[in-house]
Parts: structure tokens; C-alpha cells; sequence
């Protein structure tokens, strides 16, 4: 199938990229010409193959490690200020975002 | 006026160049200054950020270090990082507007183990946005040249990582491979590189792109000098969830890739003139197929016959789905790069723009303005493949061929012991070539993708030049292992460094013949 604009107009939003409309024509052309390349999966029979996630469970049983659910960091106002520092707009230790919740 | 050299390219490799730091011919500050001063004076646009004040500081440690006698197997030496690594000291922006003024609170792993083991770092490398690409063109800060013709690409994403190499700024550099980063930056440069088995080198505070492919791994001249890198680089680290504590049965920590690298060695000096006498060589009738340029497989195949001479044998394999690594990939890449990169809403760090009204405008204008073309295109095929109603027929469908793909490996890697090949179809291209068609630059990375996609180590050296685009342009071999086998694939390697000098050429010193 080919992607018209109004696709691509709601996978942008989907993905919170706002394209005005010059790009979204430009963007249709582009994914669908890529899309076209992608399409040659469909044709594969995979029946009866199971989906693989992690590369080495080709290989081996893979199962993904778990930790103790205890605190590994602690907290401090100097740690605070240096997770903080590449916040685009701060205020006492907070990031700030336009209103939402009237 | 000459342009200035750096001093470690008057040494072979880093073993040369360990022993004249600890006989103190030669100092780590030394070493440091006149690749910052090499470093300046380069138009390649391989660093994106150098602080002179940072890298000295590191140095003036391993001389101390060196002076007190207590250097570790890497102090002194000047290596570089790919910016797709996090670092305390220096900006890290994946050569993304998002992150054009993003410093880290930590370093990554990688940077960390290299910096405990000694090396003094000359900065950050330029690279492919959010490592997504493969000439380095889509970085936000301007393409890099390659040093053997600077019309050309570097390859990607790791290019300045390749280049930094290649034009003697660094002794080695540090690079991430998710579909082919490393191995075809290192073949258009002439430069070695390797990306080992994944989940051996921890991914903590690498920039995430595709967390089920993406590998970090070093660039350097030669394969001893990747064997000083990954080393120490690799091991189990219990941040990174997919990080393995075993490999088989051996410990994944450092000194396991070594000790598999000289059980090897000490195995060819035993069969004398014929070194590799007994080593199956699989080669993939898929690899030589029309799609490859004239100069390239003739120089892949010119490789083989010296690994022939060495005693190896060479057994046609097959690896049939070799194009559905195309699909497949460019289906799991972009699906896991849309939701790592979703993480980019302007909010707690990276590029905000300047006007919004509402939370849903602040974050979709940042997006549009911090993000370049190629990253925003595979955010919306990664969300498109991701959605409902389609999840099926390309995600899942995508990981059923991915591990029909790993399968077919496994097959060819039964009648063989290792896999050769070309790692890319054509020797680098110009810079701004194809730039209007974005499925050109997906369609060569044909014989990486594979590799990345069943996790497999494989790495890429120099085995001499092509000359289809008129000025000789290297030509990479790349050579592909069973699991864990990176210390093996090192030694195999090294063989064949011994008896060529391809990864000794330098690009300006003219003279590119023979071996």
C-alpha cells in the first residue's frame, strides 16, 4: 500500500514532529519510495518462526537480568542541580512547561 | 608552512608507542599537545568538540602515572571518542541539533573502562545524527572529509571516528555500529574497526538508536591496536539490561578477548609457513553478486588469495537472505529508533524552540527544529511500522526474517569457521552525491546489515584501493565470526596485517602499490 498525506500528517502527530505542508508532501514521496523497500518482507514465508527480540537468542536462552528493587543513588540538592542542568526552563528544582491543567 | 603532524604517528602502534612513554622518550602531555595542535590545523571536520585544558589535564594523570610507575596497558595514549558517547567533560550532542549544548552528569561505560585503563582523550568525534546514516553527511555540524580525498565521504555513522584515524589525530577512536557503523566507516577510510558480539561492550551512556543492535567498538590502524582498545572496553556492566555476564562459559570481563586472541596466535607459530593451515574460510556466493563494483571485488578476492597463501581454505557458503537484510532492518532500526528518540520533548534537556502556545506545540515545533531530515524520516517509519494494524506485518514480520537471517548465519557458520567478504558494494563516494535519493545510501549498507542483525562480531580492515571514482579510495575486507569469536577474528586479522602493509599506507604519502 502507498501512504497518502493524510497519513503521513497523523504518523507526524503520532510522533509529535510538526511538518507544515510543504514537508508533508515531500516526506509522502520520500517514505513511500522507502516503504517500497520494506514491502519485500511480505512476500517471506515465515510461518511457524518465531519473532526474535534479542539477537543472541539465536544462540542461547536469553533472559533479561532483574535488580533488587532497593535505591541505588542518592538524592541531594547538589546531585538535583547537576541532573538539571541542560533543563531548557527551571525554576527551584523543576522544569517548566506551559500550563497544563487549568 | 607544513601542516602540523602528531607525534604518535612516528610510532607503528600503541605497543611502539607504550614502550617509549614508559622509557620516557617521549611524554603523555607531549603526545597530547601536538595532536591538538594536528587537530587545529585539520580541515576534515572530525572533532566536533576539543578542550584543549580537559585533554592535558588527562595527560599530565598518565604521566604521573608513568613517572610513579603504576601505567596501565593504555596510559598515555591519545585516543578520541564518537559523540555518540555521553562525556562528563566534553558536549555531547550525536551530531544532533537536539543535543547541540548537552553535557552529561556521567560518562558512558566505554569512555569510563578506556579512561581507567590510561588513554587520554583528544575529544569528540563528528558522526551521522543520532548515528543514523552512512557518509557522515547527516550530521548537524557539517560533513567530514575523507583524508585519503577529501571530495569523498567518510563512510558513517563512526566517520569522524574512521577519519580521526586515517589522518594520524588519533591514535585509535571509539565508534558504535548498529548497522555497519564501524566496519564501513573503517573500509572507506583504510583504517581497521570491529564490532564485537552483542551485549559484550556495555551500551550505558551510549546515545541510543536501535538498543537491540547497536555495539560500541574501536577504530585504529591495526587489529593489535583494536585488540589494546576492546580489551579493556569489553566486559559485563550490570546499567546496561542486555549486557551478558557469560560468554558460553568464560566470564565476560576484560582479558577474555585477549586470551582467546593469543590461544590463536600461539596455534599459527606452531604451523610455521603456513600459519592458518586448517581454517575454513566461508565465502558467500551473495557477497560477489552483480551488485558489487569491479575494483572492489577485485581487491576483496585479491585479500582472499592471501589468506589462501597463509594456509586457509576457502569454501563457498551461503547466506540467501542477504537483501532481506535490507527490509528487515529499515523496519527494526527505525521502529526502535522512534521509541528511544521519543525520549527528545524539549522538556528536561535538548532543543526547545523559541515560540509555542500549548505542551503539544512546544514539543512537536522542538522536534521539527532539533531533529535533520534522515532522523525524522525514520521516526515516522518507525512509528508507521509500530502502529496499529501494521505492527504485524512489518515489526513482527521484520524479527521473523531477523532470525531466519541469525539462522542462516548459524548454517554457514557450521561449514566454516569464519565468514569474508566485502563490507561495502563500491568504494566511497563523493560528498553530496545521491543526496535527493535517501534509498541509495540504505541500499549499500547490503552486506553490514546482516551481521547487525543476527548480533554477530565482525570487523573490517584495509586490503588495498579501488579506483573506479578516478583518485585511489580504500577498499575494506571484512571478516565475520561465530559468537564471542572477537579474540580469534583479532588474530586472524593480525595474519594478515602481517604479511600486507595495506594498514600502513597513509593517505598524502602518495605511493599505493602492491601490498
Amino acid at each position: 500500500m502507498s501512504l497518502t498525506e493524510t497519513d503521513v500528517a497523523r504518523f507526524a502527530k503520532l510522533a509529535r514532529i510538526d511538518l507544515p505542508q510543504d514537508k508533508i508532501e515531500q516526506s509522502c514521496t520520500e517514505l513511500n519510495d522507502l516503504l517500497h523497500l520494506i514491502e519485500r518482507l511480505q512476500s517471506v514465508d515465515t510461518q511457524g518462526v518465531e519473532p526474535m527480540a534479542h539477537p543472541l537468542s539465536a544462540h542461547q536462552d536469553v533472559a533479561l537480568r532483574l535488580r533488587e528493587d532497593t535505591v541505588t543513588e542518592e538524592g541531594s540538592e547538589a546531585r538535583r542541580d547537576a541532573l538539571t542542568l541542560n533543563a531548557p526552563a527551571l525554576a527551584d528544582g523543576l522544569f517548566l512547561v506551559p500550563k497544563v491543567v487549568e | 608552512m607544513t601542516m602540523p603532524t602528531a607525534l604518535h604517528t612516528e610510532f607503528e602502534d600503541i605497543a611502539a608507542l607504550r614502550l617509549a612513554l614508559d622509557q620516557r622518550r617521549v611524554s603523555a602531555s607531549e603526545l597530547a599537545k601536538s595532536a591538538l595542535a594536528a587537530i587545529e590545523a585539520s580541515d576534515l571536520n572530525a572533532f566536533l568538540h576539543v578542550d584543549p585544558a580537559l585533554t592535558l589535564q588527562e595527560a599530565a594523570r598518565a604521566d604521573a602515572a608513568i613517572a610513579q610507575g603504576s601505567a596501565g596497558p593504555l596510559t598515555g595514549i591519545p585516543i578520541a571518542h564518537k559523540d555518540a558517547f555521553v562525556t562528563q567533560g566534553w558536549r555531547s550532542t550525536a551530531g544532533s541539533r537536539m543535543l547541540a549544548n548537552y553535557t552529561s552528569p556521567f560518562d558512558a561505560t566505554v569512555v569510563q573502562r578506556l579512561g581507567q585503563a590510561g588513554a587520554v582523550s583528544l575529544g569528540k568525534l563528528n558522526c551521522d545524527e543520532f548515528a543514523m546514516g552512512s557518509g557522515n553527511e547527516n550530521s548537524a555540524f557539517g560533513p567530514v572529509r575523507n583524508p585519503w580525498d577529501t571530495q569523498a565521504v567518510p563512510g558513517g555513522s563512526s566517520g569522524g571516528s574512521a577519519a580521526a584515524v586515517a589522518a594520524g589525530l588519533a591514535m585509535a577512536t571509539t565508534g558504535t555500529d548498529t548497522g555497519g557503523s564501524v566496519r564501513q566507516p573503517a573500509a572507506l577510510c583504510g583504517v581497521s574497526g570491529i564490532k564485537p558480539t552483542y551485549g559484550t561492550v556495555s551500551r550505558f551512556g551510549i546515545i541510543a538508536f536501535g538498543s537491540s543492535l547497536d555495539q560500541a567498538g574501536p577504530l585504529a590502524r591495526s587489529s593489535r591496536d583494536l585488540l589494546a582498545l576492546l580489551d579493556p572496553m569489553s566486559g559485563f556492566d550490570e546499567r546496561d539490561a542486555t549486557s551478558l555476564e557469560y560468554c558460553d562459559s568464560t566470564p565476560n570481563a576484560a582479558g577474555r578477548i585477549r586470551a582467546d586472541y593469543e590461544k590463536f596466535q600461539a596455534g599459527c607459530h606452531a604451523r610455521d609457513s603456513q600459519p592458518l593451515a586448517g581454517l575454513r574460510i566461508g565465502v558467500p556466493d551473495e557477497f560477489f553478486g552483480p551488485g558489487i563494483a569491479q575494483d572492489v571485488d577485485t581487491t576483496v578476492k585479491a585479500a582472499l588469495q592471501v589468506y589462501e597463501s597463509l594456509g586457509a581454505q576457502l569454501v563457498r557458503v551461503s547466506l540467501p537472505r542477504t537483501e532481506l537484510s535490507i527490509p528487515a532492518y529499515y523496519v527494526i532500526a527505525p521502529a526502535e529508533a522512534s521509541t528511544n528518540l521519543s525520549r527528545y520533548d524539549g522538556v528536561r534537556y535538548g532543543h526547545r524552540t523559541a515560540t509555542y502556545g500549548d505542551l503539544e506545540e512546544m514539543t512537536g515545533r522542538s522536534r521539527a527544529e532539533g531533529f535533520g531530515a534522515e532522523v525524522q524520516r525514520r521516526i515516522l517509519i518507525g512509528t508507521y511500522v509500530l502502529s496499529h494494524g501494521y505492527y504485524d506485518a512489518y515489526y513482527l514480520q521484520a524479527q521473523r526474517v531477523r532470525r531466519l537471517i541469525a539462522e542462516d548465519f548459524q548454517q554457514a557458520l557450521k561449514q566454516c569457521d569464519v565468514i569474508m567478504g566485502p563490507v561495502t558494494p563500491t568504494v566511497a563516494k563523493n560528498i553530496g552525491e545521491r543526496r535527493d535519493d535517501p534509498k541509495a545510501d540504505w541500499l549499500a549498507d547490503i552486506f553490514t546489515l546482516g551481521v547487525s542483525l543476527a548480533g554477530l562480531p565482525a570487523m573490517s580492515i584495509p586490503c588495498g584501493f579501488g579506483h573506479s571514482a578516478g583518485t585511489p579510495r580504500p577498499v575494506g575486507l571484512q571478516i565475520i565470526g561465530r559468537y564471542f569469536d572477537e579474540g580469534r577474528l583479532l588474530a586472524i586479522a593480525d595474519r594478515f596485517q602481517q604479511v600486507t602493509q595495506w594498514h600502513q599506507h597513509k593517505p598524502g604519502q602518495a605511493e599505493i602499490q602492491g601490498r
